[in-house]
């Protein structure tokens, strides 16, 4: 620990000699939020860590692994591979999302709600839709096969269409707050001193969006590079890190392997992460307080190009997204194309049947309910606690972890955790219980920054006033912060239960055959050439996200009007 | 009061976690690869003799089961395995998993379709063979002849025609590997896999995979199992079943008790009845050749040569090499990327 900390606590002492009651309580619970992200996060990061350093009787080899692993190159060409892939549909991504992005702020086009829906309807879809979808669209019996001429879609390209996909409204969140920041006064500037078009786009508007396209930028690489779904469906011979995971695990035991290629994803993960968080720490001091809003004007020439643009990438989406739907009504692709339910008889596929995706909803549910109660009670502890700074810090920084862990990573390294004999949580192994934790593990960064920027803007009176009055912290909490940040936390609620609903990559190491979820079976649905019925497990998935998404927005509007009526005048 | 409150909300935490998976001595956890479709007849099959024990299936395809077997290993969750490659049941007879127990009646099984030691730590069901899964609409449309043999795959004109298992997640994959090694000797059969290797379009992860994408057209040629190709004929699938004129691998699906079940009465009574006639008759539903001799009856849609076909096919050798022929095979073929 440091003097200056040592310092402030002195102090802290010095004035108030003798802590409440209230402030042990809250101690406690922190150090409850801390017990629990060291055991479900990083004990099972260092189980990993240490397998990767032994051989298959759990001696100590040191790098001898890792040896083996740079001397095999049908394993080390897969960062090559990784590499490549993330960066072309990082590229791609991008140009793509910061147009539309563009376009959605900046521009007069009607229909800027419809086209925003669509756009983020892919967050609804387990990553696997679009590789399925591809095999109907440019497979060999696809519809539009000749559009990719002799190529295969099975590969390179195929991966990078879907990622594509998968990551482009991940970037358009990211981008559209980007743009939505500019100051006019700026661009009134520019009008001023009659600067051209395309000068004004590369002196006000890129350095205005500078922050958010690097953001964007590094979120859309880490998310291809750790995906799993994709490559699995429609990667043909092409190997990637993630499926070199899955590979080396489920297709040869060979676990210690596993934990090797699981180091060497999680280093470049780790990087991206980290410029990420440095980048938007520079980010918060872009807006003043005197910024005026930018509001954009018509023009007739650009708006009409801007719609078309609009309107060829939503019906991309919709057509992706339509594809799999349609496959999966079809009887018997493509030798009988009439329309029956068969494929959505799930009981006699192999995979997990319809019981699976009974499954989903329960970890989807208990992960919403039980993930947001801990994590907007973990924020609420370090944002509102006093003293303990250290403590704080140290939870501060675990919460951020996840982000940079994959998925199949953080799945592989809870077995290792969980599954050793002399682990006492070992019980947990197998059972709904382990799905929900490594669901909550895996989604807790976001989470927690939603409900910290949400607390970050409640004014600390309350609690002092609260404290004066000597009303204890829980009332204050459940009374007046639980509804002022009701918003908040149904965001919480509802991203935990979209993602639990559609993630693969942590929780296929992890289910047991009476937990599989509806995602994993459409995997294992595809990977025993069951395409159509796992198109039809994905519709399923991504019709629940969807009604779920209505039902969040119907209960939110009817929660506003009773929680957040203080905010009007 | 600090360290109460803590222990306190473990207490909660790990109340809320705790699930209840203590099994009641009628019920067994069933390790097993059988096709989904065929569980429920094989548990109401085994009730009609056996009706106060209860299945709990616990079903994957044959590398995932194997894998969660050797992640348990230290910790088994399995009572009895019943329905898995014998080849992995070996692997885990080598790791010390299996309880050696010879089911009554043991001795009617074709020895081929049994355990030599003696009690036997596993005994066969029936045999899992390689077949060519090929659809005529498909081959027809790109002029391909019909192929025979497995030296036929390799002539220029299947050019990307052909999908075959990766032997090292596919059970089926490396059935193939290992007959064509003992087939055309350790030199002939890496010769021939080099020339196969030019023609595969893709390798996939499972073994039923390259039949059901021939029957759906996203290929012509699939090397797969006759199994999986009956069925897909007997939905309509514009298939035909070839046998190579060479000869063809197979495995057999295996039943075992796992050493250290608390539940080995009635995991005995499983082993016992896995073997019997009424059983075998059982899996002739949808396998052709069976461990009782004088049971099997053709199967529709099954080539019916198959039985001949199969190979003299060394399980020891196999298991014993399996790591080195997998090594081997990852190098020459996995590194391979499309450059496309």
């Amino acid at each position: 620990m440091t003097d200056q900390t040592l310092q402030t606590r002195a102090t802290a002492s010095a004035i108030k000699p003798k802590l409440s009651r209230d402030d042990w309580v809250m101690r406690a619970f922190i150090l409850g939020i801390g017990l629990w992200l060291v055991v479900t996060l990083l004990l099972p990061l260092y189980s990993m860590l240490s397998k990767s350093a032994q051989n298959k009787d759990g001696a100590f080899v040191g790098l001898a692994n890792y040896i083996e692993y740079f001397s095999t190159p049908a394993l080390f060409h897969s960062i090559n591979n990784s590499f490549f892939i993330a960066i072309v549909s990082t590229i791609i991504t991008i140009s793509l999302a910061s147009v539309f992005a563009f376009i959605l702020s900046r521009s007069m086009i009607p229909f800027k709600g419809v086209f925003k829906g669509i756009a983020l309807l892919p967050l609804l879809a387990p990553s696997l839709l679009p590789g399925i979808s591809f095999v109907y669209l440019f497979g060999r019996q696809g519809v539009l096969k000749d559009w990719i001429g002799d190529y295969s879609i099975y590969g390179p390209i195929g991966i990078v269409m879907g990622e594509v996909f998968y990551t482009f409204p991940h970037a358009l969140m990211i981008l559209i707050a980007a743009f939505s920041i500019a100051d006019a006064r700026l661009y009134e500037a520019t009008v001023v001193l009659r600067t051209s078009r395309i000068r004004t786009f590369f002196t006000v508007t890129l350095p205005g969006i500078k922050y958010g396209l690097i953001s964007a930028i590094f979120v859309v690489f880490t998310l291809v590079i750790t995906d799993f779904g994709i490559p699995k469906v429609i990667g043909g011979q092409y190997n990637v890190l993630a499926t070199d995971i899955y590979k080396q695990v489920i297709g040869q035991q060979n676990f210690e392997m596993g934990a090797v290629v699981s180091v060497v994803l999680l280093i470049p993960a780790i990087l991206a992460f980290a410029v990420d968080r440095f980048v938007q720490r520079k980010q918060v001091a872009m807006l003043t307080a005197r910024a005026v809003p930018y509001e954009p004007k018509p023009h007739a020439l650009l708006d009409k190009i801007f719609f078309v643009y609009c309107c060829v990438i939503g019906l991309a989406i919709i057509g992706i997204i339509g594809m799999a739907g349609y496959a999966s009504f079809v009887t018997f692709w493509p030798y009988n194309l009439e329309l029956s339910l068969n494929n959505y008889d799930f009981d006699v596929m192999d995979g997990g049947g319809w019981s699976s995706f009974y499954n989903s909803l329960k970890m989807a549910a208990y992960t919403a309910i039980f993930g947001t109660v801990i994590i907007f009670t973990g924020a609420y502890m370090v944002e509102k606690a006093k003293g303990f700074k250290f403590m704080r810090g140290i939870i501060q920084f675990l919460c951020m972890i996840p982000m940079a862990v994959p998925g199949m990573v953080l799945g592989l390294a809870y077995i290792f955790f969980f599954n050793h004999p002399d682990n006492p949580l070992g019980i947990i192994y197998g059972t709904m219980p382990i799905l929900v934790i490594v669901t909550i593990a895996h989604f807790y960064t976001v989470s927690h920054l939603t409900a910290m920027t949400a607390l970050k803007q409640m004014d600390p009176e309350f609690e002092t006033v609260s404290a004066s009055l000597k009303v204890p912290f829980f009332r204050t909490f459940l009374k007046v912060t639980v509804p002022v940040c009701m918003p908040a936390i149904l965001d919480i609620s509802i991203y935990l239960f979209v993602n639990a609903m559609t993630t693969v990559s942590a929780v296929i190491f992890l289910y047991s055959t009476d937990t599989s979820l509806a995602s994993i079976a459409a995997l294992n649905m595809d990977d025993a050439g069951d395409v159509a019925p796992a198109a039809a497990m994905c519709m399923v998935i991504v019709a629940t996200s969807a009604g779920v998404r209505v039902l969040h927005a119907l209960l939110t509007r009817g929660m506003a009007r009773k929680t957040q009526a203080w905010r009007k005048r | 009061m600090k360290s109460r409150l803590l222990t306190s909300i473990l207490a909660g935490v790990a109340g809320t976690l705790a699930v209840a998976s203590v099994a009641s001595a009628a019920e067994l956890t069933v390790y097993t690869a059988v096709e989904a479709e065929d569980l429920k007849k094989y548990a109401a099959k085994f009730n009609e003799d056996y009706p106060d024990i209860k299945i709990n299936w616990v079903r994957d395809s044959t590398g995932i089961i194997t894998a969660k077997l050797l992640a348990e290993k230290n910790n088994p969750k399995a009572d009895i395995v019943w329905g898995l490659a014998a080849t992995s049941l070996m692997l885990l007879g080598e790791e010390g998993m299996l309880e050696a127990y010879s089911p009554k009646g043991v001795e009617k099984l074709d020895p081929k379709f049994r355990d030599s030691a003696n009690p036997t730590k596993w005994t066969g069901m029936d045999a899992w063979v390689a077949s060519v899964c090929y659809n005529t609409v498909e081959a027809k449309k790109a002029g391909l002849p019909v192929p025979t043999s497995w030296q036929d795959l390799t002539k220029p004109v299947y050019k990307n025609q052909v999908i075959m298992p990766n032997p090292n997640s596919s059970g089926t994959g490396f059935l193939d590997v290992s007959s064509w090694l003992q087939l055309f000797g350790e030199e002939g059969g890496w010769k021939y896999m080099d020339g196969l290797h030019e023609n595969i379009a893709r390798y996939t992860h499972s073994g039923s995979k390259p039949c059901k994408l021939a029957a759906a057209g996203e290929i012509p040629i699939g090397i797969s199992f006759a199994f999986r190709g009956a069925k897909s004929k007997a939905k309509g699938a514009p298939l035909e079943i070839i046998v190579p004129t060479e000869g063809v691998g197979w495995d057999m699906e295996a039943t075992a008790i796992i050493k250290g079940t608390k539940n080995l009465d009635a995991a005995k009574k499983l082993a016992d009845w896995s073997i019997t006639k009424k059983a075998n008759e059982m899996y002739n539903k949808g396998y052709a050749v069976v461990a009782y001799p004088g049971v099997a009856k053709p199967v529709k849609h099954f080539p019916p040569q198959i039985a001949t076909a199969m190979i003299k096919n060394d399980f020891a050798w196999a298991a014993k090499n399996r790591k080195a022929i997998l090594a081997e095979w990852q190098k020459r073929y996995d590194s391979k990327s499309d450059p496309k």
